[in-house]
């Protein structure tokens, strides 16, 4: 089983932080994660990082947009981290491209409104109005028994 | 995405919403084509909300571009082969 973390621009401090926490959670059930972002993006777990203990898979966001588009690549479950409109766009064509679970992860100061975008695409979302302090989200993951059991 | 950035293209909008990108191109472009996510063009898979608005507008394409960090864009850009492509879909 497979799963892809989709990072977005990545200005807002939280997001790196709980990418890295999401997939070790996946990892501990024995799923093989990808991380892909932009070029600051995957930088910034690199470096925080170093090792690779949760980050063995990554890959640029473009080039990954382009594996699915190709059908040479697809995951399992997907996640989609949003802060802003372009991340409901990047939900909306993970969503259109894999034939797996495709699930918001959506933080930021005002998530009303993506919260409400990521709705009207049927999506499953994790949300919570987070910007530095990644707690409020981290909750919401940690309610997750099983994360396998997201793909049905 | 780099093919997009070596044309020559011009930005008719800009620091605005998906939706808001769409709108513009279905309220100012008469000829019009709807595409999914994924779709290529110009070497570049195209990132939105479904159904994408591609306009047609003489030997011009205009088409919404989304970037990370930057927000959606409607950008001007050379037609070419691409006009053809699209009225054959």
């Amino acid at each position: 089983m497979n799963a892809l973390i989709a990072l977005g621009c990545p200005e807002l401090p939280v997001q790196t932080s709980l990418a890295l926490y999401l997939a070790h959670k996946l990892q501990n059930e024995g799923i093989d994660v990808t991380i892909a972002g932009t070029n600051a993006a995957v930088s910034l777990i690199r470096v925080a990082d170093p090792d690779r203990h949760y980050s063995k898979r990554l890959s640029d966001l473009d080039r990954t947009i382009e594996g699915l588009a190709e059908k040479r690549i697809d995951y399992d479950l997907s996640f989609v981290f949003i802060h802003s409109d372009s991340g409901i766009s990047y939900l909306a064509t993970l969503k259109s491209l894999s034939k797996g679970n495709v699930i918001a992860v959506i933080f930021g100061k005002d998530i009303e409104t993506l919260v409400a975008m990521a709705e009207e695409q049927g999506a499953r979302m994790f949300a919570a109005r987070a910007v530095h302090n990644p707690m409020p989200l981290k909750i919401k993951l940690d309610e997750v028994e099983r994360w396998a059991a997201l793909t049905s | 995405m780099g093919c997009i950035d070596e044309l020559e293209y011009e930005i008719m909008l800009s620091n605005c919403s998906f939706r808001e990108c769409a709108e513009f191109i279905k309220n100012n472009f008469k000829e019009i084509y709807y595409v999914n996510p994924g779709h290529k063009i110009f070497d570049t898979y195209l990132i939105g909300v479904p159904p994408i608005p591609i306009a047609v507008d003489g030997d011009k394409i205009i088409m919404p571009y989304v970037k990370p960090c930057h927000g959606s864009f409607v950008l001007r850009l050379p037609g070419g082969n691409e006009i053809e492509a699209l009225r054959k879909k």
